[in-house]
């Protein structure tokens, strides 16, 4: 059709055409995924709209902070430091005390969960609190079967006990070391300040992770890589043409995470952006690289989508650290979290919101999910052929 | 037919080497021998056919020579390189259309190109004209905005080709481009293809049709994975001169003359065309017998030019007999009235869409009824509400003298049913899915037994029964899906799309079976797009944009597409006559309206 692009068989095959890496078609490929990416309203609503959604779950929904815990309280004695004692208890804002006079009230009531635990202030407390026979002064039940609370209630009325009884005066002798806690990081301890920051590796192994899955499955499935394969256009160009939108989305969700976590729930980041945006951005190596590893693998979206929940989503849930601590776990699954590389940017977040730039322990988290990145990328590489060889 | 700018030199460079050179190529999948010891030549300047049916190993052959399949053994190179060695050069110096369009759906024509441009290494200074060139050479112009999703079978097409045309190949791979592609837009893929050659590109087009390898320069004709035939299509055919003849206006006595002559051991092959029965000799066979039925039918015997598909069956070793085990065993239909389906002002609207738009029409009892018409035109639509699977928006539906709107369950009972792709139960045995089917239509005890063994026994099932129906050869799979539609023996078969896909000697056995039934009084109502399976039809309704634009025998179709330049049209012919006569009232009325 063209007569200076004539069909001239007997010539070699233009050099440009030749070259194994071309940054024109390499640009002509991202901007490809780029259209598909806007117009495909799925992308979106994973890139945006689920990370809000997820945000606004840890921030609200799901609360691992033991407040207005509901205990009874048995005044079986009449007296009047009784009574302080009790009003002590009903003071707290962490506690929701519900009043009685006979245990048989209350036992009731924690057999059928409406209580975590009570406190009896026994018929001879009096008596006990003067005796200075060091007989406890109340007895305590607590509901075992939610440990940590039972916990909490057991220390917290002991606590309560104490402060009162030091309210008393000099004549009470005060326990040796009296404990003035603080908490530092999370002075409030709100555990919506770590689940936020946690919540955003949550997001952006879904999107590095599930979303490059999918969208390199879905090339398989659909035909369309057949007839990119079947152009100059190499193995590299074709994956890197793919994952430079999908790393521009993670970031962009991340920013957008980030502004939620700090304008609209109160989340302070300490650390500088531009720390933030370097560790997520050495994050989105190893989630890419699974992504791309498991599509490579799979080339089915169903499958792909399957393997990236398994191998990406539940790991990076439930063993980085984000919701359950690592260091309560046992040593076995403990030894599975250094694979996950989501254990280190979880450590690394809670670190730059909370704490500040840290770089000492930075620099360990960056080194081991650019190395775990590094290998999962070898082994895409090798899963994808450039021919249609299964 | 040269393209605009362009003169057909084709400067010296055709012939002097092959494009192509295949050197005893085998590929296994499993335990599929897809291609075993394949050796040929492809030509520049030449458009080449890669001819044979769904299975023979055309699809492996063109990987191979794009470079996505890598050969178990043997050589290829592909306008001088090595297909494993050279592999980037062989992806510089082919253009590829793979089977299934291989375009992004959701970016525009315009995108599409584009990004096929620069895949391909072009400088977007040039890309203006050549861009302008190739919408041009597609008629692809007005619809560069469009999304390549919303773009019909045809137009999606040749978008395929305008960018497996980018960076001009040396060798041109297009792997079956004229399936779900109407006759219209077909003709215009071969005014380009044609246009290329001209140039001196070496083209390759594989299909299953065999009337396409008529029009190719050269055929490589494959089946099961080895070269049955290499040269021009016309040697072939000649092969068969002076074996092909024609009984000429048999009407009526078409189907039994047919199963006739099938059986006399002089006859290789016969087809039903219209009003008559075309017939091929044997090798060596003397036209004696066939001239003796023609004498005691009072049939005019009339030789005919052979045809490529002739020449394939022949090659092949000839079809089937002519007697369907199958209607032997099934009683003489009996039916209240002599119309066993009819519909009035069928009309069934998708929210603003009108599939099928006031469609009315009867089927007498015993006839073959074919509905025909572009992908989209509503064929699949009005089918599935004539048995009962849609509910129409408008109009009614008769089977057996039940509507379809109040006694769907007892209408559905007297039909049998054969969905597109032959929908089978994967994971069912093949004895399960038979099993299952006679449940579905209440066949129980002796009767259920008795059927199945009858079907298992008709169809040569008894090996593949606790296969499962996938791992089938896809004749098989067609003779299953078949048995279950008739187990229950209804009076009425619906077959949508049955022959897709399937070699023409499992084809015709087929239609062998299909003629069988009708001769007993089974009413045969079936979609095809097929060309030649429309002459099997007492009837044809042919539909287009929703409604309905021609409805007879395929003869008075074909007559009416007679013209000074087509003597002897085809029903191919026949209907994109009268798909351009519907467009052009439809143009008519537009301006008048204007």
């Amino acid at each position: 059709m063209n007569s200076a692009a004539r069909t001239n068989p007997s010539a070699r095959a233009p050099v440009a055409a030749m070259r194994r890496f071309d940054a024109a078609r390499l640009r002509a490929l991202v901007l490809k995924e780029s259209l598909q990416a806007i117009r495909d309203p799925s992308t979106l609503l994973i890139a945006f709209v689920l990370p809000t959604v997820l945000l606004f779950l840890f921030a609200y929904a799901v609360s691992l902070d033991v407040s207005k815990v509901r205990i009874g309280v048995v005044l079986e004695s009449p007296s009047a430091s009784a009574h302080t004692l009790a009003a002590a208890f009903t003071g707290t804002r962490y506690l929701d005390v519900t009043l009685a006079h006979d245990r048989r009230d209350v036992a009731e009531e924690i057999v059928s969960g409406r209580l975590r635990g009570f406190v009896v202030i026994p018929q001879d407390f009096e008596r006990r609190l003067n005796g200075r026979s060091g007989q406890p002064l109340v007895q305590v039940i607590t509901d075992g079967s939610q440990p940590n609370t039972a916990n909490y209630v057991a220390n917290y009325a002991q606590g309560v006990v104490q402060t009162w009884r030091a309210g008393l005066g000099a004549d009470v002798p005060s326990t040796a070391v009296a404990l003035n806690p603080r908490y530092w990081f999370n002075a409030e301890l709100e555990s919506r300040r770590s689940l936020v920051p946690g919540a955003i590796a949550i997001v952006m192994t879904i999107i590095g992770t599930m979303l490059t899955a999918l969208v390199v499955a879905r090339e398989w499935e659909r035909g369309t890589m057949e007839a990119v394969l079947s152009t100059p256009a190499s193995v590299v160009e074709i994956l890197i043409g793919k994952l430079l939108p999908y790393f521009a989305l993670g970031m962009l969700s991340t920013l957008g995470a980030a502004a939620l976590a700090v304008f609209v729930f109160d989340v302070p980041l300490r650390g500088s952006l531009a720390a933030l945006l370097l560790l997520s951005a050495v994050f989105m190596v190893p989630a890419l690289g699974q992504g791309l590893l498991i599509s490579s693998v799979t080339r089915n979206q169903f499958l792909a989508a399957q393997i990236a929940l398994f191998s990406g989503f539940l790991p990076a849930f439930m063993l980085s650290g984000f919701l359950y601590e690592i260091d309560a776990m046992p040593a076995p699954i403990r030894a599975i979290t250094w694979l996950i590389p989501a254990r280190y940017f979880v450590s690394s977040l809670k670190t730059v919101f909370l704490a500040g730039d840290v770089w000492a322990a930075f620099v360990p988290n960056l080194l081991a999910m650019g190395v775990i990145g590094a290998l999962l990328f070898l082994l895409a590489k090798r899963a994808t052929r450039k021919n249609l060889e299964a | 037919m040269p393209v605009n700018g362009v003169s057909t030199v084709t400067e010296g460079v055709a012939d002097s080497k092959a494009a192509v050179v295949i050197d005893s190529v085998t590929k296994r999948f499993g335990s599929v021998h897809a291609l075993r010891g394949l050796t040929a030549h492809i030509h520049y300047g030449r458009l080449t056919g890669l001819v044979g049916p769904d299975g023979a190993g055309k699809t492996t052959l063109l990987r191979i020579l794009t470079g996505l399949l890598v050969p178990d053994s043997g050589r290829v190179t592909v306008a001088g390189f090595d297909v494993v060695d050279d592999n980037d050069a062989i992806h510089v110096a082919t253009g590829y259309m793979p089977q299934r369009f291989g375009l992004y759906e959701d970016l525009s024509v315009m995108e599409n190109m584009r990004l096929y441009a620069q895949l391909r290494g072009m400088d977007a200074a040039r890309n203006a004209g050549l861009f302008a060139e190739l919408l041009d050479f597609t008629r692809l112009g007005p619809f560069t905005g469009r999304l390549a999703g919303k773009l019909s079978g045809g137009m999606k097409q040749k978008l395929g080709l305008a960018c497996a045309l980018m960076a001009r190949p040396a060798v041109l791979l297009l792997d079956e481009p004229s399936v779900g592609v109407d006759p219209v837009s077909r003709r215009d893929l071969w005014r380009m293809v044609q246009a290329l050659t001209d140039e001196g590109m070496a083209v390759v087009w594989s299909t299953a049709y065999l009337d396409e390898a008529e029009r190719c320069d050269s055929v490589l004709l494959l089946n099961d994975g080895q070269l049955a035939y290499d040269g021009p299509p016309g040697e072939l055919t000649a092969r068969l001169e002076d074996r092909s003849f024609r009984l000429e206006e048999v009407g009526e006595r078409r189907r039994a003359i047919l199963a006739e002559a099938l059986n006399l051991a002089s006859i290789g092959d016969g087809v039903i065309q219209g009003a008559g029965v075309r017939v091929t000799l044997r090798a060596d066979a003397r036209a004696e017998e066939i001239q003796a039925l023609a004498d005691r039918t009072r049939a005019r015997l009339a030789a005919v030019p052979p045809r490529f598909e002739d020449a394939f069956i022949d090659l092949l070793g000839g079809g089937p007999g002519g007697t369907s085990p199958l209607a032997e065993r099934l009683p003489p239909v009996e039916l209240a009235s002599d119309i066993a389906v009819s519909c009035r002002n069928l009309t069934k609207r998708f929210g603003t869409f009108t599939a099928t738009d006031n469609v009315s029409f009867d089927v007498r009892k015993g006839e073959i009824f074919g509905l025909l018409g572009p992908n989209g035109a509503g064929k699949s639509t009005t089918f599935k509400m004539l048995c009962g699977l849609l509910k129409p928006s408008h109009g009614e539906a008769h089977v057996v003298g039940l509507d379809l709107r109040r006694a769907t369950g007892a209408a559905k009972a007297q039909l049998g049913y054969m969905a597109q792709k032959f929908s089978l139960y994967g994971l069912l045995s093949v004895r399960q899915n038979l099993e299952f089917s006679a449940g579905v239509y209440g066949l129980e005890g002796a009767t259920r037994r008795v059927r199945i063994e009858e079907m298992i026994d008709t169809f040569r099932l008894a090996p593949w029964l606790s296969a499962a129906p996938n791992s089938l050869p896809l004749g098989f799979k067609q003779r299953l899906a078949l048995a279950c539609a008739v187990m229950h023996r209804p009076p009425v078969l619906f077959l949508d799309e049955p022959t897709s896909g399937v070699d023409p000697i499992t084809r015709r056995e087929f239609w062998t079976h299909i003629n069988g039934l009708a001769r007993k009084g089974v009413t045969v109502l079936v979609t095809t797009h097929f060309m030649d399976e429309a002459e099997y039809c007492d009837r044809v309704a042919m539909l287009y944009r929703a409604r309905l634009i021609a409805l007879d025998t395929p003869d008075a179709l074909k007559r009416g597409a007679a013209a000074p330049p087509l003597a002897d049209p085809t029903m191919e012919d026949a209907f994109i006559h009268l798909v351009e006569s519907a467009d052009l009232t439809d143009s008519n009325h537009g301006e008048r309206a204007a």
